[in-house]
């Protein structure tokens, strides 16, 4: 063996995004020994951080389509999943917004897809309706599609959570791990090499989003083609009343669901997104174009969209695979290769859907015994930022670093902070700490918390100062010592 | 929290060089039950990683570091026996003037004040608020958080830095990085004038050989983890790129200096009104907010140029809260002061009829003007009048209206830039 380690398991999950991190967690409750590798620096790297954050109700897919099905099957699920996990969830529902006549026989169609593909509570409102609901909104507005059962989730959120959960249950997570090569051993098994180690294992599934293409290859699998598509967003700080109340979507067209002016489930109001097909699957940068497009966009639906309130500007790409639906069962032609690929959206509504569906084939076609007992969640802590004046009290009260607010824009505290670092699957970086608390995450950015929090990363990870990154790799924050800049700086 | 509500004359929010200041003059006014509360871990606010010189020149006559600055008034303030609680966060203030406090030391803390003073300072404008479009990578910071980096945390943001924007503190940390062996390729601002002041453009660019690139922004961020690079691009008069003077520069650390932002989501939350000029409260002479008993100063009032100006005020402002909970502030009709032709955010916003005192007009101008005049009228009537052989955006205007001037005030008054 070359490299820092080598291990075994009976699966590997290559991909810790909401599909691999949701498999893990099922398959946790199967007696097996399941590892999951991860090219970045944290799970949820890829499109599980930047997305619309939206449970579709499901009306958009093809009826029959697997994107359908498990849409449908997966909103379903998400309630009682996101209480069971302790993450933010939120059923605000959601308007499609129609401008024309054409536009109507749009909606009306996707009204009778929706009825097929089983979503409840759909309807057409007219102007008025739409209107009075929701005031802020186009008075070119003709008609539009109501979908009650929409919701919103916090996508990394949840699969952090689902990754931590994944963890009490014995499934090891290996991030900054990227897979270079895979073969078959002598005895028929996996192995999986990256640029650090090597894993060998029985069964080996690829749920790798934008990176699946290759995943794919590697396994052996008949040539699929990935299509990487660019969705760019503006974030826009809170405000005392936010203009819309749900999601406010445009016709869909051939590249997706249009431009869309939603709520979080956090409370800022999130603009986007493109649909821009690009070469590099992991190109996510935003571009002056495609940040003035949205803008345009949003603004067709909501005529006072601006960028005055706006905290961030991202992009997330979107893995879509040329034949338009999921691929989702095992590798054809391959023994004990399984994948999850192609899952654009309605991806993230459809996880959990997925995740049950592809653990259930594997563990029936592996022939895996369901576990005696089953570890219950960690239970989350209700953040500092949400607790009432009596509750506050009672935290710091328990635990003195309640009081020690670190992040003033989101009102984060060092209990929280140190908690994120210390989870099952925690926080490494700053980004990390940022996604699994918010601090940072607030109209200053990071300004004041940054230094801060790089310090309780340092003290808690027991690295210096100087080794701790944005998000992993080569993003460090501060390039030496001031010291050493003096000795060896490139001052000419 | 014990369920108790702790009694306080004045509260002052913030123990930077305003909070200290006016704390000191409350008590000096006599005010016994005064208490400053300080998030941080010690008082002196953005002083403490201001360690160059520059501070103290019109109020105590002589160059100082921003810590020693802040230590006169720390010392000051611990002789007088203020009592100042470090490690405190305020989370809350009402129009009632009850304020929520929590530190890990003292747990959950209400207050109950006659009088408070908001003196939380100021933020920096982050990249987000640009839309500058590119990566997400590592390297990028708001001058003052690589100033705190360097100069309180000893390290190093990086090697080979770009300025963005020609704020202070993007001026000051451009000799700082360069003193500390990086190498600062540009300061690029995309107004065709520097918002800093004349002094820190020689003294931290001119004398390094650091260019100014005025009328130019960054268009594009690169660099997937670290940044590896920018794009700048010179502006039209509407500060839009003008395609084909894209430049690329070589660089592993961008720094912000594109504005300051008054910290006023406390303000806010207790009903106080902001001023859209300022970003500010909306006060009046007495530094006096929308809410009765909620007075303002330094940054979180608007952003000064120079903290003896922010001592002044502050102290003005500590004043007027012992006044108002003393039960001796006048209140009563007030008049408002406007922004005319090229004035931007006038402070006080409005002056008390009747007001039997010297009161100071703090603005900044909205240009550059050359040989122009500074005047302030009421009707027809010339109240005060300044000259200087120039105006810029950079520097605050001080205009004092004599105590007979502001007696004599009988309707609104305007503020205007006058060229001769």
């Amino acid at each position: 063996m070359t490299g820092e380690w080598s291990m075994r398991s009976d699966i590997c999950i290559i991909g810790a995004g909401v599909v691999g991190c949701a498999l893990a967690r099922v398959l946790s409750r199967c007696e097996a020994d399941i590892a999951v590798l991860e090219q970045g620096a944290d799970v949820a790297e890829g499109a599980s951080k930047a997305n619309s954050g939206i449970v579709h109700a499901g009306f958009d897919a093809q009826p029959g389509t697997l994107k359908a099905r498990l849409n449908v099957e997966g909103a379903a699920m998400y309630p009682a999943l996101c209480k069971e996990l302790g993450v933010p969830y939120s059923q605000p529902g959601a308007l499609v917004l129609g401008f024309s006549d054409e536009d109507r026989k749009s909606l009306e169609g996707l009204l009778r897809q929706g009825q097929e593909n089983g979503v409840a509570g759909l309807c057409i409102l007219s102007r008025e309706e739409v209107l009075e609901r929701e005031s802020a909104l186009s008075p070119n507005v003709r008609c539009a599609l109501a979908a009650p059962t929409s919701g919103l989730v916090s996508p990394y959120e949840l699969t952090y959570a689902l990754a931590d959960h994944a963890a009490v249950n014995g499934v090891r997570f290996l991030r900054g791990e990227r897979v270079e090569r895979v073969e078959r051993t002598q005895e028929g098994l996996w192995r999986v090499m990256t640029g650090r180690g090597e894993h060998i294992c029985r069964v080996l599934v690829n749920c790798a989003g934008a990176g699946a293409e290759a995943i794919h290859a590697m396994m052996g699998g008949a040539p699929l083609r990935i299509v990487h598509r660019r969705g760019q967003y503006i974030l826009l700080d809170r405000m005392e009343r936010l203009p819309v109340s749900e999601t406010i979507f445009q016709c869909p067209t051939r590249m997706g669901k249009g431009v869309l002016v939603t709520p979080t489930v956090h409370g800022n109001l999130l603009l986007g997104p493109t649909a821009e097909d690009i070469e590099d699957g992991f190109d996510s940068s935003t571009t002056a174009e495609g940040l003035r497009e949205v803008l345009e966009r949003c603004r067709i639906s909501w005529p006072e969209a601006n960028t005055r309130l706006s905290i961030t500007s991202f992009s997330g790409i979107r893995a879509h695979e040329e034949r338009g639906d999921f691929i989702i069962g095992a590798v054809e032609g391959q023994k004990s290769a399984y994948e999850a690929v192609g899952i654009e959206s309605p991806g993230l509504s459809a996880a959990p859907a997925i995740a049950e569906m592809l653990g259930a084939q594997i563990a029936r076609e592996c022939g895996l015994r369901a576990k005696a007992s089953i570890a219950a969640p960690i239970a989350r802590k209700k953040p500092f930022h949400e607790m009432n004046a009596c509750e506050r009290a009672a935290a710091v009260a328990e635990n003195p670093q309640y009081g020690s607010v670190i992040c003033r824009c989101e009102v984060v505290t060092e209990a929280e902070i140190r908690e994120a670092i210390r989870r099952p699957v925690g926080a490494t970086t700053i980004d990390g700490v940022k996604r699994r608390t918010r601090a940072g995450m607030g109209r200053c950015q990071g300004g004041f918390c940054a230094p801060r929090v790089a310090e309780l990363l340092s003290e808690e990870l027991g690295i210096p100062l100087t080794g701790i990154t944005k998000s992993g790799g080569e993003s460090r924050l501060l390039t030496g010592t001031i010291g050493e800049a003096l000795k060896g700086g490139e001052r000419q | 929290m014990s369920g108790e509500i702790r009694q306080a004359d004045v509260l002052v929010i913030g123990a930077g060089p305003a909070g200290l200041a006016a704390a000191i003059a409350a008590r000096e006014a006599g005010v016994e039950r005064l208490i400053v509360l300080e998030r941080e871990s010690e008082p002196g606010g953005v002083l403490r990683q201001c360690i160059h010189n520059g501070f103290g020149l019109h109020r105590f006559r002589e160059e100082l570091t921003g810590p020693e600055y802040a230590s006169r008034d720390v010392e000051r303030a611990r002789a007088l026996g203020i009592e100042l609680w470090t490690d405190t966060t305020v989370l809350s203030v009402d129009g009632e003037r009850t304020v929520t406090c929590v530190s890990a030391a003292r747990g959950l803390t209400v207050f109950s004040a006659r009088a408070i003073v908001l003196a939380m300072g100021c933020r920096e404008r982050p990249r987000g608020a640009l839309g500058t479009p590119g990566t997400r990578c590592a390297g990028i910071y708001t001058a003052g958080t690589a100033q705190r980096f360097v100069n309180l945390e000893g390290g190093m943001p990086g090697k080979r830095a770009v300025i963005l924007g020609s704020g202070d503190i993007g001026l000051i940390m451009a000799r700082r990085m360069t003193l500390q062996g990086a190498k600062v390729l540009a300061c690029v601002e995309i107004m065709p004038y520097s918002s800093g002041l004349n002094r820190n453009i020689v003294q931290c660019l001119d004398d390094y050989g650091i260019p100014l690139l005025l009328s130019h922004t960054v268009v594009g961020i690169h660099g997937r983890e670290r940044l590896t690079g920018v794009t700048i691009a010179q502006v039209d008069a509407q500060r839009r790129p003008i395609p084909g003077t894209e430049q690329e520069l070589d660089c592993d650390t961008l720094l912000l200096s594109v504005g300051l932002i008054p910290e006023n989501e406390l303000s806010v939350g207790a009903g106080v009104r902001l001023c859209a000029q300022t970003a500010g409260p909306e006060v009046d002479d007495a530094l006096q907010t929308s809410v009765p008993g909620i007075f303002a100063c330094g940054n979180v009032l608007h952003v000064h140029d120079l903290v003896d100006h922010v001592s002044s005020e502050a102290a003005r402002a500590g004043r007027m809260a012992a006044a108002f909970a003393a039960g001796e502030l006048a209140g009563g009709e007030s008049v408002p002061v406007l922004d005319g032709d090229g004035v931007r955010g006038a402070t006080p916003q409005r002056i008390r009829r009747g007001v039997g005192e010297a009161v100071t007009l703090m603005l900044r101008p909205a240009g550059v003007y050359r040989g122009a005049a500074c005047v302030v009228t009421c009707g027809e009537r010339e109240l005060a009048r300044k000259r200087a052989p120039i105006f810029t955006p950079g520097e605050m205007v001080a205009l004092t209206l004599s105590a007979d001037a502001a007696a004599s005030i009988d309707g609104p008054v305007t503020v205007r830039m006058e060229r001769s």
